[in-house]
């Protein structure tokens, strides 16, 4: 049986292979803070094999956690110059290879597919291939492992060390903000545990009447994108909305069908990202970059989609979750 | 209710712009603490709470593969791809870029196309160069408007079109959220199946703003470009 944890040591891994070419690439000028927090991340994804089954103690990756938002949170990280072909070279390529680039690529949501829908059902003597509940994330692993077979095949690039210093190249670009969604999610488990979704739950349904569903729906959408609005991100607001109306309101009380809810939901979130500036990267950046005389023109253009968009999740959600 | 502070911390610190991972890591001490928890069950709680949302990061794994493509010229291809439609009007042009960021976004592609890749360097000189080819000078007024709904085509694009992918960050925020907290299982799959009838009303209405975007264009640059001498001669 292929395990998930298998593939998240291999995640976990290919950061500290990278991590060590951070340690010795002396164009990186924070190269020794940037390794630690690579490799920070690299050891806890293998550490936490044995946290998720309770053999090893939470503390010490609670530790390394809050280590690795110093280093990056007080500026200790960096980036090198990233070794890579010219413009010029990548022009001739891509009129060389034409649309024929796109087949590794698409080979991944391919193979994700096939494995979450076709080999989820295979066995063989009686144990299933692939773990059962993480079809999909074996998924993603097997077909970016094809994919880049696929890919070294059709560029005849015989050196594993390209793509691992492409994606390493990747990884600096993106920096710590690749981190955030993962301590966003945490930072959802750790207001659970401390009741916060339980507090605004009590707010909401004191205000709620009980027995309308349709309220319900919209306070929950509404209140995703609201809360999506203040935060700027729907990851943040996410468990705060589903802890205090989604899950306990929609999918308790109401039998509401979990994935419509949730899904629509994390939706409705995505409304408000599309009219706050706090989701800057995406309406505030883009208006600098495209030389706007109005840094909330994105926003405008998005206002009125975004509306109506709710209104859709909404609506959606009434008719078909439950 | 005191624990409510924590969002406070998220909101000001947000507001004010400091650093996200610090925000995430003070608010997350300030609730753990406030919620009556122990230092050393809050640092607990950082660590499992890493350990069950690994899902979130492993897209990671295929930055090697797209990195690899990107280096023999993936970018350059797809902007080729669009650069095919040169032809089209300002609003029809968008509502293309809007179905391709789309379809990118759903296939798992949310780098190929964005902002700095693909809108600055290739959408809005075509979109401009449209209403220019029709309309003659843009106005200031016009072009601003342009610009950012080629910058909005690109958001909700991504937006609406990522969670069709299964194997995207948010829908991995759901699972691993949802799976750990209520001891459930839920199927990244059927997230996904779900966010498909967003995702067609989120092209309809906006393909539909984008094409109103024409109309707009014309009444503007029409009135504003009827009589040029006198624009000019205002202008000196």
């Amino acid at each position: 049986m292929i395990k998930a944890e298998w593939f998240y040591w291999l995640v976990g891994l290919s950061f500290l292979v990278m991590a060590s070419q951070m340690l010795t690439d002396r164009s990186n000028p924070k190269r020794f803070g940037t390794a630690a927090f690579w490799g920070l991340l690299g050891a806890g994804f293998v550490y936490s094999t044995w946290v998720v089954e309770k053999k090893a103690p939470a503390e010490p990756l609670g530790a390394a956690v809050l280590l690795m938002i110093v280093l990056a949170g007080f500026g200790f990280t960096g980036r090198g110059t990233p070794r890579t072909t010219t413009p010029g070279q990548r022009e001739a390529s891509a009129l060389k290879l034409g649309n024929r680039l796109f087949v590794p690529a698409l080979a991944i949501p391919v193979v994700a597919l096939l494995c979450a829908v076709v080999v989820k059902k295979l066995s063989i003597g009686g144990e299933p291939i692939l773990q059962e509940g993480s079809e999909t994330i074996l998924g993603l692993g097997i077909g970016a492992v094809v994919a880049l077979v696929v890919g070294m095949i059709m560029l005849r690039e015989k050196r594993i060390a390209v793509p691992v210093q492409a994606g390493r190249s990747m990884l600096e670009a993106m920096g710590w903000a690749m981190l955030l969604p993962q301590l966003l999610a945490t930072l959802g488990t750790i207001f659970q545990l401390s009741g916060v979704g339980t507090q605004v739950g009590k707010v909401t349904t004191s205000i709620l009447p009980k027995d309308s569903l349709y309220v319900a729906v919209i306070v929950y959408c509404v209140g995703m994108a609201l809360f999506t609005v203040i935060m700027g991100n729907a990851f943040a607001a996410f468990p705060v909305m589903t802890a205090a109306v989604g899950w306990p309101v929609l999918i308790e009380h109401f039998h509401g069908s979990a994935p419509a809810v949730l899904a629509i939901g994390m939706l409705a979130g995505f409304c408000g990202t599309l009219v706050t500036p706090m989701a800057a990267n995406f309406n505030i950046v883009p208006a600098a970059l495209l030389e706007l005389k109005d840094q909330y023109g994105p926003i405008k253009a998005q206002l009125p989609t975004a509306g109506i968009l709710l209104g859709c999740n909404i609506v959606v959600m009434a008719l078909f979750a439950f | 209710m005191i624990v409510l502070l924590g969002v406070l911390v998220v909101v000001v610190g947000f507001a004010t712009k400091r650093n996200a991972l610090l925000v995430v890591g003070v608010a997350g001490i300030v609730t753990g603490l406030l919620g009556g928890l122990s230092p050393r069950e809050v640092l607990a709680a950082f660590g499992s709470g890493f350990a069950s949302s690994r899902a979130v990061t492993i897209f990671a794994i295929t930055l090697p593969v797209i990195g690899l493509l990107e280096r023999y010229g993936l970018q350059e291809q797809a902007r080729r791809l669009i650069a095919r439609f040169a032809k089209l009007t300002t609003g029809r042009f968008l509502a293309l870029y809007l179905g391709m960021r789309q379809v990118g976004a759903a296939v798992g592609l949310t780098h190929v196309f964005g902002h700095a890749q693909t809108v600055r360097p290739l959408a809005v000189p075509m979109a401009e160069g449209a209403a220019e080819r029709k309309h003659g000078r843009l106005t200031e007024k016009s072009r601003e408007k342009v610009r950012s709904f080629s910058a909005s085509a690109d958001n909700v694009g991504l937006f609406f079109g990522e969670d069709v992918f299964l194997a995207v960050g948010s829908i991995l925020l759901i699972t691993s959220f949802v799976n750990t907290t209520y001891n459930t299982h839920l199927e990244p799959l059927h997230l996904a199946l779900w966010a498909i009838p967003t995702a067609l009303c989120a092209l309809a209405v906006h393909g539909w703003r984008l094409l109103r975007l024409d109309r707009y264009l014309e009444r503007e640059l029409v009135a504003a470009n009827i009589e040029p001498v006198a624009v000019e001669g205002a202008a000196k």
